[in-house]
């Protein structure tokens, strides 16, 4: 009488363990977007990644598509090569943009894709030929700095 | 004056083989546990029994500890990112900071002193009360009978509270986050997904508990089988286990935390 | 085998650390009698039954039991013999999360393969047998010291064992208790055709009880004989011991300097 008592409490608290893990899994991560099944990889050279990390989000048309899996440098061409990871359920034409941009100020950074106009589709391996380096603010400041000086020499 | 000098180094030399041979004992000890563990695996209703005493009674304090802790991040938390305009991030920094952190680290404190502590009485009493040496000369070893399904029942038992914890943590930060302050609560799921992984978070985080685990419930076991047979020998042994375990807790974790989230 | 000693200890020596406790110790226990081995507190009785046991190993000498040098068995051999003793610990040593039923099947579960309900017969039998069949599923915690010290014994014995072993059975224990486990001490050796050893300092209930005694002390046996021949002994430390003097050759005194000096009288 008593054994069963216990045996059921036990049952309940395995269950509420195994509950408690699938909602951190579903409920708090985002399962889908890493198993390894359903996805496929592509890679792009950048000439600046600024402060891409991996893992960070891949975005188009502000949806997450799927995430950087590794960024190295790549020491024939002296650009950044970056690995992502995409989710199965979304194609994208070869002739693909892919830019680094910050999402609000300050904020992280990530890759946003912009699909063009060709019939072929990027399969597994492959790398995007267009990109866009990252804005990086020093440079920013110092072309506008440049440009403002151009501007107002010749008028003085 | 020479020879106090003499006597404390002497004194340090003494413990200092008194801890390694006390390691050494230790290692052995679970290495035994380990080898005999067949037999406690295959008799599972011993372990289930154990995983009760260990896991079910622990729960009341994991949950209501797990809430708390969540509801005091939630507050924190507004404050400080209200500051920087950016409170619809609350989800992502209760979420990362209790899976990756305070879930398994707070979950596996609470349990050294409720469950730990718990064992190593338990066992500290039964080698007093000779139930060991009875055992023993019933030609049933006390390593497979009763250390072993304790051993195992910690183990199982402590990622499934960490995991408990931290799901109750997400909630207590929810209340106090979207329901009492408003934080929008769409913002509050989203973000919180977008940003906790499932390998590099969730996972991890189940691995460190699972660490803990087996350091907790060792320590704990075997405080109380070197215990002195004696209620002060047991109550010291009791409160070593705390002591110790809270410490090699915090010790492991952080080097389980540079190991695991150093690249990122 | 066929030896008539169940239990042969030959010039057996013994010490924890550089501590002597037993030395040279000769011992025979014949079967199927209750044996006695006693002496005061720390004299070395209990270390003779964990040496019969084979938790210890002698240093010296040897130890045989049933025909088999305790020295030479492995740890299999060691509990393979164990499963044909039972010992009754100073105070029950029962499992205290478990109830009075399962204390008693303990052994049975372990050790064999039986159905259940043969179990809960023999388990029946054996609590039947101290008196104590009503109190099958009452846990430890709620028995007295001497209805504990019974299901101990139920629990030594239910494994029909050849030998028995008594730690110190009457300690702490009231007149009535004490009466009901030295009948059950002598009633089980002769049903189970068993052999006892009762290690015990209670004189007066140990003498009307068994068939031989050891008189230990200080790691050496200073006499032995019958119950009868006990009471006759002229040895001084053994009728201190039996008579319950409060000085004799195990002085009153801790060893000190002169009184006199203590209270500065010069």
């Amino acid at each position: 009488m008593e054994r069963a008592t216990l045996d059921l409490w036990v049952g309940l608290f395995v269950m509420a363990g195994i509950g408690a893990v699938l909602v951190l899994a579903l409920k708090v991560g985002n399962l889908s977007t890493f198993s390894v099944g359903d996805s496929y990889a592509i890679y792009a050279h950048f000439d600046n990644v600024g402060g891409l990390k991996p893992r960070a989000p891949i975005k188009s048309a502000g949806v997450v598509v799927g995430r950087v899996a590794d960024i190295q440098f790549d020491n024939e061409r002296f650009t950044a090569r970056v690995g992502m990871t995409m989710d199965n359920r979304y194609r994208f034409p070869r002739d693909t943009t892919a830019s680094i941009l910050t999402s609000g100020l300050l904020g992280e950074q990530y890759i946003g894709l912009d699909g063009g106009g060709d019939s072929v589709m990027l399969k597994e391996g492959e790398t995007l030929k267009l990109t866009q380096s990252a804005v990086v603010l020093e440079k920013m400041i110092s072309q506008f700095l440049y440009n403002k000086a151009a501007e107002g020499g010749p008028s003085k | 004056m020479f020879g106090r000098t003499t006597i404390s180094v002497r004194g340090i030399g003494h413990h200092t083989v008194d801890a390694v041979w006390r390691l050494g004992y230790a290692s052995r000890f679970l290495g035994l546990t380990l080898g005999h563990s067949g037999a406690c695996l295959r008799r599972f209703r011993l372990v289930i029994r154990e995983i009760y005493y260990a896991g079910v009674l622990s729960l009341i304090i994991i949950l209501v500890s797990g809430l708390f802790v969540g509801m005091v991040l939630g507050f924190q938390g507004y404050h400080t990112l209200q500051t920087y305009g950016s409170e619809s991030a609350l989800g992502i920094l209760v979420a990362l900071s209790l899976v990756r952190e305070l879930g398994p680290v707070i979950s596996a404190l609470l349990f050294a002193s409720r469950a730990g502590s718990a064992m190593t009485a338990e066992i500290g009493l039964m080698k007093a009360t000779e139930q060991l040496s009875a055992m023993e000369m019933m030609a049933v070893d006390p390593i497979a009978r009763v250390i072993a399904p304790r051993f195992w029942a910690g183990v199982i038992s402590m990622p499934l509270l960490a995991a408990m914890f931290s799901a109750m943590g997400v909630f207590g930060g929810y209340l106090v986050g979207v329901v009492l302050i408003g934080v929008d609560e769409g913002s509050f799921w989203s973000q919180m997904q977008a940003a906790v992984d499932v390998r590099e978070d969730v996972l991890n985080g189940i691995i460190k508990s699972f660490v803990f685990g087996i350091a907790v419930t060792w320590i704990a076991l075997f405080e109380g089988y070197d215990a002195p047979p004696t209620a002060e020998g047991v109550s010291g042994a009791t409160t070593r286990t705390v002591v110790t375990s809270s410490l090699v807790i915090l010790g492991l974790d952080f080097l389980l935390t540079a190991f695991m989230f150093r690249g990122v | 085998m066929a030896s008539e000693n169940l239990i042969e200890i030959r010039k057996v020596t013994f010490g924890y650390g550089r501590k002597p406790v037993l030395k040279d110790i000769e011992m025979k226990i014949p079967r199927g009698k209750v044996v006695s081995i006693m002496g005061i507190s720390g004299s070395g009785k209990t270390t003779i039954l964990r040496l019969v046991g084979g938790v210890l190993r002698a240093q010296r000498g040897e130890v045989i039991v049933d025909g088999k040098n305790i020295d030479e068995l492995d740890r299999d051999g060691i509990y393979r013999l164990r499963r044909r003793m039972g010992m009754l610990f100073q105070f029950g040593a029962l499992f205290t999360d478990l109830s009075v039923f399962d204390n008693v099947a303990f052994q049975l579960r372990e050790h064999t393969d039986l159905p259940e309900t043969m179990i809960r017969d023999l388990v029946y039998m054996k609590l039947h047998a101290v008196g104590l069949r009503g109190a099958h599923r009452l846990m430890p915690s709620e028995l007295s010291g001497g209805m504990a010290r019974r299901v101990a014994l139920a629990r030594a014995v239910a494994l029909d064992p050849a030998l028995i072993m008594y730690d110190e059975p009457f300690t702490g224990l009231d007149p009535i208790s004490l009466g009901v486990i030295g009948n059950l001490i002598r009633k089980l050796n002769e049903a189970l055709g068993a052999t006892s050893i009762v290690v015990t300092h209670d004189v007066q209930e140990t003498l009307g009880l068994v068939d031989y005694v050891y008189y230990l002390s200080e790691g050496v046996i200073v006499a032995e004989g019958t119950p009868d021949e006990m009471r006759e002994n002229a040895e001084p430390l053994v009728r201190q011991f039996v008579y319950g003097e409060a000085d004799g050759p195990v002085a009153f005194q801790y060893p000190a300097v002169e009184y006199g000096k203590d209270l500065r009288l010069h």
